[in-house]
């Protein structure tokens, strides 16, 4: 087994928001303390996970738009999906012949799993989360038509507005940054009204409607 | 292998189509019934607690899983065609319930002349505007003919909508372009939401004839003829890749499978891998059964009477493949019908429309919506255009999701991640709807299913190779349709909008419904068709094939609801007709 890495993520990284550890035990973080949390990493190093946060930071910034990758929980997200089932293509068809230059309207056709890509991807982003702003940019940039770049940053999406049963979506403030109530069970009275303005139930996830819910990347 | 006990009908699959055969051959006829399922169990119970994006839209938990099996595809027959390794175009499903389990329930009819197609067409037009490669025909079966088993259909799901047309009377607020029904539908038409009202007035404005989508989620409680009870559903807009929370969503398991499991008659095997169909040794012209493998991996032999497939477009045509049953589709010279007449749909975003106004998308249910039919079928004069045939424009209310739907922006925004990205992409979050189109994909000659040469399964069995591209008549429909999109989302207040590019190759990336049909389809010729007009096969007079695979070619509408009308006609003609005389019933 290899040694456990932890990445920490403190008050002042990510604000006054929960975050979830591996057992999935809440902890809250104020700014105005000085409490960290080390959340054990299920798949990346410590120093690969410190880079996804930063990348996945520049993709999804927090801003005056509002909250962004980093109090989203993004890299913990990315972790144990990498970690679960889909990081090792258990549902992909893979048997061979692989055909690498096969046109776009046929899918991903190539062998690396998630895992790999990331893996081989991360590699060249060595030092990464010690950069400026503008050289982040700018090596994103670089890479922005590579697989494993539009891999990060579908996964950031999926971070941000998964439930965050699954790790990222902390506090749910993606889906307030959104308006989206999550999976609240009805809408019959409000369907067929609030024509043209905005309706903004307060969010629900899954932890809170359902106490069973077994999320994908928890399977062996 | 070992050998069991004969039953008088086996059924391979146990979705939308296997389940209700199962039901009605085992209580009209009184037949012990087998079905065999290759996925896992399933009870309706099963689904509160289950509205995650991540793991059910995304993730895709319920469909079937490709890392045993999947199909190969490629655009014409000189290609090497190249395995789906990833779900792209179409979700099949798995497990007790089929895709029934997480479809959105939209259950219109076809029209009338879909049924007829060829004839119809070539008496309008004349043989030359056909393309010259196309290999539509008749179904064999019209619709006068279809529309008592549309209606006993419509009943057992409870479907929620406005008729247009009762005997010949057009009614205002349905669908005047329908063919005619024999009554109004059970339930009333469901809520319609914000952007779907907003499509209807636009629609209205501009002189067309919108109607809302006839829905299998209840608008209110409904007990159907079977004394099976549902609930009205909740709009929560987790249908489509979800199975219901409440059960408003008519799906196999809550609506066929509490009366099958009240029967010792009937019994479901789920984990049986079906393998092959096996007929007897004299000529072949009788089925003798099925092989399988058991959800412990052993062997088995399950003799019957009556051998029924019902496992979708893919796995019919592919047990008929592997078993060596009937001539399989040569495109070369024409010969042969096992695999031919492979079509998808026209399904296309038409018009994405971008409006000031909040839309409060995530609340809606899987068919909840308005249509209108005025570019459907040959509702609208072809004479002077470059294409045949049409579809309908669709505005969904199915509830929106972020995960799926987060960054779609309008042209005037140049960014794909980062801050000016972010800002409009939440901005533009509940600001966006789309127009849909769902069109006819004719069939032709190079279009069908057959066995790939280079990929196997996991039993190391061929895969089903599609050779699948559109024709021109299709790239011409969705080039004059995109611009009445458009205008809509124009006259909807849409402040920017952005149209569909055009079709190229068949996408197989792409999701564009779950409406693969052909392989098996029927006819009134054997020389041109798998089954005869009662689903039966030509050759082996016990052996049915249920289900999409025996469309012939696809008409613009969703299918659910013909499929399961077919069923009944079928049943019909088996306990009716069959059991009193074994033979061939066309």
């Amino acid at each position: 087994m290899r040694r456990r890495e932890f990445l920490t993520l403190s008050a002042t990284s990510i604000g006054g928001v929960l975050v979830y550890s591996l057992d999935r035990k809440p902890f809250r973080l104020f700014a105005q303390t000085e409490h960290s949390v080390r959340v054990p990493l299920r798949f990346f190093t410590e120093p690969e996970a410190l880079i996804v946060a930063a990348a996945a930071s520049r993709i999804f910034p927090s801003d005056e738009t509002g909250p962004g990758a980093q109090e989203a929980g993004v890299a913990v997200f990315i972790d144990r999906q990498l970690a679960g089932p889909w990081g090792r293509d258990r549902y992909r068809y893979t048997h061979e012949p692989f055909e690498q230059n096969a046109p776009v309207e046929f899918g991903y056709q190539g062998k690396a799993t998630p895992r790999q890509l990331y893996r081989e991807g991360l590699k060249d982003l060595k030092g990464f989360d010690q950069w400026s702003a503008t050289e982040q940019d700018n090596k994103l940039r670089q890479i922005e038509s590579t697989l494993f770049f539009s891999l990060l940053r579908r996964n950031t999406i999926e971070g941000m507005f998964c439930d965050p049963v699954h790790g990222g979506n902390i506090d749910m403030i993606g889906w307030q940054l959104i308006g989206f109530p999550g999976p609240r069970m009805s809408n019959y009275a409000d369907v067929d009204k609030h024509f043209g303005e905005a309706f903004r139930p307060k969010p629900v996830g899954l932890g809170q409607t359902s106490g069973t819910f077994r999320p994908s990347e928890d399977e062996e | 292998m070992k050998t069991l006990p004969a039953v008088d009908a086996v059924i391979v699959g146990g979705g939308w189509t296997g389940l209700l055969m199962a039901k009605e051959l085992g209580s009209r006829a009184g037949f012990s019934v087998a079905v065999l399922e290759r996925g896992n169990s399933r009870e309706s119970s099963d689904y509160p607690g289950t509205m995650d994006e991540l793991d059910y839209a995304v993730r895709l938990h319920m469909m079937q899983d490709l890392s045993l099996e999947t199909v190969t595809v490629r655009h014409d027959s000189t290609q090497r065609a190249l395995p789906m390794r990833q779900y792209g175009s179409f979700l099949p499903g798995s497990g007790v319930g089929g895709a029934g389990e997480h479809w959105n329930g939209i259950c219109p009819r076809f029209l009338p002349d879909c049924f007829e197609l060829l004839s119809r067409t070539v008496e309008k037009y004349g043989a030359r505007r056909l393309p010259a490669d196309h290999s539509i025909q008749d179904w064999g079966v019209t619709y006068d003919e279809m529309e008592p088993y549309y209606a006993r259909a419509e009943r057992m799901l409870g479907i929620s909508g406005k008729a247009g047309n009762i005997r010949g009377q057009k009614i205002a607020g349905g669908n005047i372009f329908e063919g005619w029904r024999s009554g109004e539908y059970p339930t009333p038409p469901i809520k319609i939401p914000y952007f779907s009202a907003l499509f209807s007035d636009a629609a209205k404005a501009l002189g067309y004839h919108p109607y809302p989508n006839p829905a299998a989620n209840l608008s209110e409680p409904y007990t159907n003829p079977d004394g099976v009870s549902r609930s009205a559903c909740f709009y929560c807009g987790f249908c489509e890749r979800f199975g219901c929370m409440v059960g408003a969503k008519a799906q196999p398991t809550n609506t066929l499978l509490p009366l099958i499991q009240e029967r010792k008659n009937v019994s479901i095997r789920s984990g049986a891998s079906v393998r092959r169909v096996i007929c007897g040794a004299a000529g072949g012209k009788r089925a003798r059964g099925v092989t399988y493998l058991d959800d412990e991996g052993e062997e088995c032999f399950q003799p019957a009477e009556l051998v029924i497939l019902a496992s979708w477009t893919l796995n019919n045509t592919r047990l008929l493949l592997l078993s060596g049953i009937g001539e399989p589709y040569n495109a070369q010279s024409g010969t042969g019908t096992v695999g031919r007449n492979l079509t998808h749909q026209v399904a296309i975003g038409a018009a994405t429309a971008f409006f000031e106004k909040p839309l409060n998308r995530f609340m809606g249910s899987g068919a909840a919506g308005v249509c209108i039919s005025d570019f459907d079928g040959d509702l609208f004069d072809h004479s002077g255009l470059p294409f045949l045939r049409g579809g309908h424009l669709l505005a969904l209310s199915s509830g929106y999701r972020p995960i799926a739907n987060f960054g779609i922006l309008p042209p005037s925004v140049n960014a794909g991640w980062g801050p000016e990205w972010k800002k409009a992409a939440v901005g533009y979050y509940d600001r966006t709807g789309f127009i849909g189109f769902s069109g006819e994909h004719l069939a032709y000659k190079g279009n069908y299913m057959d066995l790939d040469p280079t990929y196997k399964d996991r039993f190391g069995d061929p895969l089903l190779r599609f050779t699948i591209n559109w024709g021109e008549n299709e790239r011409k429909m969705a080039e004059f349709v995109t611009p009445k999109a458009v205008e809509l989302a124009r006259a909807m207040g849409a402040k920017e909008v952005s149209s569909f590019p055009g079709l190229k190759n068949y996408d197989a990336s792409r999701y564009q419904f779950t409406h693969i049909q052909g392989g098996t389809i029927m006819g009134s010729s054997p020389d041109r068709s798998v089954v005869n007009p009662y689903l039966q096969h030509w050759q082996i007079p016990n052996l049915f094939v249920l289900g999409a695979s025996t469309i012939p070619q696809n008409p613009s509408a969703h299918p659910t609801l013909t499929i399961l009308a077919l069923t009944y006609r079928t049943a019909d003609a088996i306990v009716d007709r069959y059991l009193k005389s074994p033979s061939r019933l066309a």
